[in-house]
């Protein structure tokens, strides 16, 4: 079970204020979808987590240890786009994690691990439905396509925390809709905590654990003037999906 | 009427119109040879093409009756030797400093300001200093390539480098890779693709650098040859090297267009 615990967290860029005093529990595996008007800070909030940015103030706690400053692999992420390696085939792609993880020095794995790596990728490969196009360029595949294997590339690494920016934000309604549907079954399965952005309010509450809403708060003070967002909503949905123990 | 911008020549017509302004070059230079050789047969300014066979048969087939050696091929051997070490060092020089800058903050803070700098002090106003220190041999003429197209090298991988999403370093990351893991499997391999193009593009002023050194010290060489054999006017010489000069060239930039298209086939679909 993964403790995540965010305390008046703020964020200002070159001293205009972003983020404001956002304060967030989660514990147990939620899927924390997460909307608000463009340019309110969203994908700084994510960019948070990850470790990607430092805040200017306040704390993230996972576990109770504080959050390494860097990027990791126990948080996994997919983008809208540029999410996958143009130069490797489908099955490279997935198999990359296990390969830095296995060869400091090379980066990639050999002989009998490779073999063990590559059945382990086909593995995630076939829950996502790509297993097909495993020697394929990624240059080839659909955008729905890349979203599955940036998808199955993150999963290998077995991440405690998943962040999705805008995953599904360049697709065409049906295959969203696919999407959808994979992403809440992988969620299932493999036991880890979701933050997802999305735009589409429908989709967010129909995916969601909980949604929470990011929106600018005017200053108290100087009326008007911006003064960052911060968490405005924040509604549990969904409590009979969680996964069950 | 369809507009000019959207009427594409069929297949047939492209070809003859590619080939039409070679023709018209030869056809002009054919007629005005022969005008010459009429008014004066020991015209040497254009001389006719059987002149040319006689030159070359004596260049390449035949040796030197002073040093023993067949000339063209003599001075091809040491010239493309000059050409390619230069290339090469000023190649492996530009993938490893230029990646170096382009990946890591600490290396480009501390090279990027020198390399724009020196980037900018012309390499044949450098050459007399090169003679000076290295002397008139093989290291000052590799030198002069390399100092005329490393630079450009460098700059151009850590531009490419930088253009590399940042979302798929903060990927690599997330998929526990190190620096040195990020260097090797995500930045280098696609930089590959496209030190070819950077190679490419320094072909022509290799060669510029090439011919200058050997037009000012040598031995031998391609430079060497033609601007000994300018004294005598020798242009049934001249012309047949610089036709030879122009084939190895284009040579190389074929050769190099393929090695890319079949090393990296994700580089053709990507820019597809
Ligand atoms: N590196 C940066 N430097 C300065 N300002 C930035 C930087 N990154 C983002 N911002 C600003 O921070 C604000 C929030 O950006 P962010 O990308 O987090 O918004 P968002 O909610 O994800 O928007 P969208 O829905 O359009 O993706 C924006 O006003 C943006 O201009
Ligand atoms: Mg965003």
């Amino acid at each position: 079970m993964t403790e995540i615990s965010i305390k008046n967290l703020c964020k200002e860029y070159n001293d205009a204020p972003v983020l404001r005093n956002v304060n967030m529990e989660i514990s147990g595996e939620e899927f924390c979808v997460i909307v608000g008007a463009s340019g309110c800070g969203k994908s700084t909030f994510l960019r948070i987590l990850l470790g990607e940015i430092q805040p200017s103030s306040g704390e993230i706690r996972i576990d109770g240890r504080p959050l390494p400053p860097e990027p990791g692999p126990e948080r996994g992420v997919v983008y809208q786009r540029y999410s996958v390696f143009p130069h490797m085939s489908v099955l490279e792609n997935v198999m990359l994690g296990p390969g830095f993880a296995a060869s400091p020095l090379l980066g990639r794995l050999s002989g009998k691990r490779r073999r063990a790596a590559a059945d382990e990728a086909m593995h995630y490969l076939r829950e996502v439905g790509l297993d097909h196009a495993c020697s394929l360029y990624p240059a080839s595949l659909s955008g729905g396509m890349q979203q599955r294997l940036a998808l199955a590339q993150a999963l290998i690494m077995k991440p405690q925390i998943l962040l999705l920016d805008e995953p599904f934000g360049a697709l065409d309604p049906g295959t969203r809709k696919d999407m959808q549907d994979l992403i809440l079954r992988l969620w299932r399965e493999n036991r880890m905590v979701v933050f997802m952005v999305t735009h589409d309010l429908e989709e967010g509450f129909m995916l969601g654990t909980r949604v929470v809403v990011f929106d600018k708060i005017p200053s108290l003070k100087d009326g008007n003037e911006n003064s960052g967002a911060t968490i405005t909503y924040d509604i549990p949905l969904n409590g009979r999906r969680k996964p069950c123990d | 009427m369809r507009r000019m911008i959207n009427w594409r020549p069929p297949p047939l017509v492209a070809v003859i119109l590619g080939a039409l302004p070679f023709v018209i070059l030869l056809g002009v230079y054919l007629i005005a040879s022969d005008i010459r050789q009429t008014e004066n047969p020991n015209d040497k300014l254009l001389p006719p093409p059987a002149a040319f066979a006689d030159a070359m048969a004596r260049m390449a087939l035949l040796p030197d009756p002073r040093s023993g050696n067949i000339l063209l091929w003599a001075d091809t051997a040491a010239s493309l030797g000059r050409l390619f070490t230069g290339l090469g060092l000023a190649t492996a020089a530009g993938f490893v400093f230029g990646l170096a800058m382009g990946l890591l903050p600490l290396a480009g803070r501390t090279f990027s300001p020198f390399v724009a700098v020196f980037s900018m002090a012309p390499p044949m106003a450098l050459l007399p200093i090169l003679f000076i220190v290295f002397g008139l041999g093989e290291a000052a003429k590799i030198i002069l390539i390399f100092i005329g197209v490393a630079p450009f090298m460098m700059r151009d991988m850590a531009l490419r480098v930088a253009e590399l999403p940042p979302e798929q370093l903060i990927k690599a990351q997330t998929l526990g890779a190190s620096t040195w893991q990020i260097f090797l499997r995500v930045a280098a391999p696609q930089m590959a693709p496209r030190l070819i193009d950077a190679l490419r593009l320094s072909l022509g002023p290799a060669w510029l650098f090439l011919i200058a050194a050997e037009a000012i010290a040598a031995t031998e060489g391609l430079g060497y040859r033609i601007f000994l054999v300018r004294r005598y006017l020798a242009m049934d010489v001249i012309l047949p090297y610089v036709a030879w000069i122009i084939l190895l060239a284009f040579l190389s930039d074929y050769l190099l267009r393929k090695l890319q298209q079949r090393a990296f086939p994700w580089f053709q679909k990507e820019k597809a």
